[in-house]
């Protein structure tokens, strides 16, 4: 049972849960209204729990209604669509005490799984369907579309938004937007006429969504990588990665076409793996263009060989790591944070990498355009980690903005002036003493020419195996990595002189700092420091040092976070504390009040 | 291998081609492989050919993956890139490459365990992408440098140094090209230079993927009593239905041969192929019966060589992408960018 009982009137602050059959056509009912209350000015969360499936297994879409602009899942609902049977059981009893249960009437419902501290809103959606639509398939999608009309009535949508919508989102298919809005009235006057609409728990129009977008990470980063200039993308397609590419090649069919020559500023390839993937953006990027794969973990396994060649051949490469629950396939459509030490050190030998941590989707517009200026000045792997909860969820985002005095950098690539003033060319050279070398691209001239290998080299390029030459420039590399430190996104850091505070990263930032909210108005003051780059800056190693106690919130078992805090800093060990959540769905809010409070209980933390 | 470096001075009787530029400019550093090994000789095909096209050294770039005859990119075209990849994966970093810029030449060398077994999976959908490229595999049947191992393309049978018989079925690159659609396929010798060089010019004109099998033995683990990639065994055993001539754009076809015989194709940037029929029933642009005729002379221990087939009419990557004829890494930055004006309405869908 849920610890948290509903209050009475929960206007613009509740959470609604529908659970379906993969496959029916929910998602766009769902959608619709979660857009629905987003158009209608109030503050929304979305999460989608989808199967790894195409058809017939249990679905759930989440919706918080929240007026205050959290950003975290609800971890509680307050009411429940059980259109699924297999599951209705389970999803009767998630329900809050004092919340609704809609459901289907047709058929005789299981009378054991009652509950008397719930309002239940039964709807004949099937025997509705059949009477006023033909054909199978059209019944089962429009049974979707009629649940969304019933839940309008309930907690009082505006039609005219919803008509709206349906007539954007069917602009070419006029006929659709009558049959759904057929369906949507069906169930809308069923409610109204039957219960007492609308209920406490409902919407009333605000002004809070003006001036802001819903879109996933995915889809935004996306966009990062066509306002970057990116031209060539390689994948192999896998979940929660593939809407970025499928976004890229639909902005490119848009934005990237000549309309002279009707002819492509861009490639995709769609690799045999992922080692083919990374190759080619490996044999991208040294030819001179921005190119990224989009990923997740059992991609980043199988790219580390290529990885490590990066890394010590000095070739940029821009990885967009979504994170899905390991290890091994694990589940793919569950969130998690759990490839933070998988990417830190991929590949064999001594190898670190820059990362990238944004923690919505507005940060993953902003750094993927950062992730290709950082690849290329540094001239090494950029790992670009979110999670399956950003990467696929709609958040509410404010509008993006870009500036065209924007230039990209393209890091020490000697231009082709550049290399006719040369008498010599040497690759691996640190001329600027920030232990970033020159590099050159093919086609231009032979003094240009170098060769790039993987096996044991010197400052020269040449292939060696002297000891020193060997050491000489592993040790740039290091100097390279502290530039890095300098040059990634500063952590951001909210200090008010609290002895506690918490470090985390990501997706982890919406349920932080909604428990940071609770604590203080339980008169716990505790300070924050959110990282969003590796290697970490000095405003890390200080944060650690001048607090006393830290806990670390992040997505997985093993605290791959605190991990890399302990390898690369100074702090304490003992100093920090994990608050873990890693079951496969977003962390909500409540998960790291408790952590703090059972703490600070036990003293921990003052 | 040599301690003693060739001097650079080039010797003043030495002839330059269009460019100005002898055959000595299109080596590379010294070989590092054993005295003998037929990869050096493939080398020296590749200068040779490289030096006859007349290619600007920096418009070529080398690539390969690991093992002997990847070490090879090293030895030639100094003025040109290269990239010494990791093991078998040569040809991803080469569809990036040349993704990047198609207004190259790419030369890929890899060897017979670089391509057919830890590459294979590579080597077959590169092969699918008709990627713009030349794929020299140097095919030994054999790994050298971690002393004497079958490779996959070992022939049944076929005797190692110390005498162990190899009874797996081997991959024969040719077969494989042809089963997956390669555009250029031609098998050769690394010591019939004046076959291949012919054949590595053809197929630096091609527009595709031109794979080159060259038989080219190892000296020092297997040239052997008993190897079926022996100098001795390949010279006894191969056999041509068709040869190749290569003919420069600008150059007349002038030779003259017996009607019939004769089987100009005309390549991309206007130079021509003159493919002379040795066997005068066999069909060079007919796949099905390339890919019989090889296996029926393979089933006599017979290696076909020369230019086994050839379409000229496949689209290569690029013209299936429908790439922009410019190279993408020369493309300003303000054509690629949308620019912040058309941002507001791109965001207009996501409310």
């Amino acid at each position: 049972m849920p610890e948290r009982a509903s209050a009475s009137p929960r206007v613009n602050d509740f959470s609604v849960k529908f659970a379906t059959v993969n496959g029916s056509g929910s998602t766009s009912a769902n959608s619709l209204v979660m857009k629905a209350i987003f158009r209608m000015g109030v503050p929304v969360v979305s999460k989608n729990y989808f199967p790894s499936n195409i058809q017939g297994l249990p679905t759930w879409y989440e919706i918080r209604v929240t007026r205050d602009g959290w950003r975290a899942r609800a971890g509680s609902v307050d009411i429940m669509v059980a259109m699924n049977a297999e599951t209705y059981s389970s999803d009767v009893r998630e329900v809050c005490a004092g919340g609704c249960l809609i459901y289907d009437s047709t058929w005789p419902s299981n009378t054991l799984l009652a509950r008397d501290d719930i309002k239940t809103f039964g709807v004949p959606f099937a025997q509705l369907c059949n009477e006023n639509f033909e054909g199978a398939r059209a019944r089962t999608l429009m049974k979707n579309i009629m649940y969304a009309g019933a839940l309008a009535a309930l907690i009082d949508l505006d039609l005219e938004v919803i008509r709206t919508l349906l007539a954007e989102t069917f602009a070419k298919k006029p006929a659709l937007v009558e049959s759904n809005m057929k369906a949507i009235e069906i169930g809308y006057r069923y409610a109204k006429e039957k219960f007492a609409c609308p209920l406490a728990t409902r919407i009333e129009r605000m002004n809070a969504t003006a001036g802001h977008i819903m879109i996933d990470g995915n889809t935004a980063a996306a966009l990062g990588c066509l306002y970057a200039g990116a031209t060539v993308g390689a994948w192999y397609p896998i979940t929660p990665s593939t809407s970025l590419m499928d976004a890229f090649r639909s902005l490119c069919a848009r934005h990237r076409v000549d309309p002279k020559t009707g002819k492509n500023d861009y490639v995709i390839v769609q690799a045999e793996d992922e080692l083919a993937a990374i190759g080619i953006v490996i044999g991208a990027s040294w030819n001179g263009v921005r190119a990224f794969t989009p990923t997740s973990g059992p991609g980043i396994s199988l790219m580390e060989e290529f990885l490590g060649l990066a890394y010590y051949a000095e070739v940029p490469a821009v990885i967009f790591d979504v994170q899905r629950v390991g290890p091994s396939t694990g589940m793919p459509t569950r969130t998690q944070q759990c490839d933070l030490l998988a990417c830190a050190y991929a590949s064999h030998g001594d190898t670190r990498h820059v990362m990238l941590f944004p923690d919505s989707p507005e940060e993953c517009f902003q750094m993927a355009v950062k992730a290709f200026d950082l690849a290329e000045r540094l001239q090494t792997p950029v790992f670009a980690l979110r999670n399956l909860d950003i990467g696929m969820h709609d958040w509410k985002a404010p509008d993006f903005k870009r500036d065209d005095s924007y230039q990209p950098d393209r890091g020490k690539m000697l231009s082709d002036e550049q290399v006719a003033g040369l008498s010599k060319f040497h690759r691996y050279l640190d001329p600027d003493g920030d232990g970033i070398p020159y590099r050159t691209l093919p086609g231009v001239s032979p003094k240009a020419a170098y060769f790039t290998r993987g096996s044991g080299h010197n400052r020269f390029g040449v292939y060696t195996e002297d000891s020193a030459e060997y050491q000489d420039v592993m040790d740039r590399l290091t100097r390279k990595f502290a530039t890095a430190a300098r040059l990634v996104p500063p952590a951001i850091v909210e200090s008010r002189g609290a002895s506690a505070g918490i470090v985390s990263l990501g997706s982890c930032d919406a349920p932080v700092r909604e428990a940071l909210a609770i604590l203080r108005r339980s008169g716990t003051a505790i300070d924050y420091l959110r990282v969003r780059g590796f290697p970490f800056g000095a405003e890390v190693e200080e944060f650690l040092a001048t607090h006393q106690a830290i806990f670390v919130v992040e997505q997985n078992r093993d605290a791959q976070l605190r991990s890399l805090l302990t390898l690369e800093t100074a702090v304490d060990k003992k100093k920090l504390r994990s608050i873990l959540h890693y079951n496969g769905l977003p962390m909500p809010a409540v998960c790291i009040v408790d952590g703090i409070n059972s703490a600070m209980a036990t003293g921990v933390a003052a | 291998m040599s301690f003693i470096s060739k001097p650079k001075v080039a010797n003043p009787s030495l002839p330059s081609n269009e460019l100005g530029l002898n055959r000595r400019d299109y080596e590379g550093s010294m070989s590092t492989l054993c005295a003998g090994c037929g990869h050096d000789s493939v080398t020296a095909a590749i200068v040779q050919a490289a030096y006859e096209l007349a290619l600007p050294p920096q418009s070529v770039v080398k690539l390969s993956g690991i093992g002997c005859s990847s070490k090879t990119t090293a030895y030639f075209v100094a003025g040109a890139h290269g990239f010494n990849a990791v093991h078998g994966r040569m040809p991803s970093i080469a569809t990036g490459a040349n993704a990047a810029n198609r207004n190259l030449r790419y030369i890929g060398v890899s060897g017979d365990g670089d391509s057919l077994s830890i590459g294979v999976g590579q080597l077959a959908h590169v092969i699918r992408r008709n990627l713009d490229m030349v794929y020299i595999l140097e095919n030994n049947g054999v790994y050298g440098l971690t002393k004497g191992q079958f490779s996959a393309s070992a022939d049944i049978g076929t005797k190692s140094k110390k005498g162990e018989a190899n009874e797996q079925e081997p991959i024969d690159p040719v077969l494989l090209a042809l089963a997956l659609g390669a555009s250029f396929v031609a098998r050769s010798f690394s010591g019939d230079k004046e076959q291949l060089v012919p054949l590595i010019k053809a197929g630096l004109s091609h527009s595709g993927f031109a794979i080159i099998d060259v038989l080219s033995p190892c000296v020092t683990f297997n040239d052997h009593e008993g190897s079926t990639k022996s100098y001795a065994y390949v010279r006894e055993h191969s056999e041509a239905p068709i040869a190749a001539d290569y003919v420069a754009p600008q150059r007349e076809i002038s030779v003259s041969y017996a009607p019939g015989e004769l089987l100009p194709v005309t390549m991309h940037d206007g130079s021509s192929v003159l493919l002379r029929k040795l066997d005068p029933d066999y069909d060079p642009t007919d796949r099905a019966q390339a890919a019989a005729y090889v296996q029926e002379r393979a089933m006599r221990n017979e290696y076909v060589t020369g230019l086994i087939y050839v379409d000229q009419k496949r689209r290569d990557f690029h013209a299936r992408a429908n790439t922009t004829d410019a190279a993408l890494n020369s493309v300003p930055f303000e054509r690629l960018c949308p620019g912040a004006a058309k941002l507001p309405r791109i965001l207009a869908s996501f409310r």
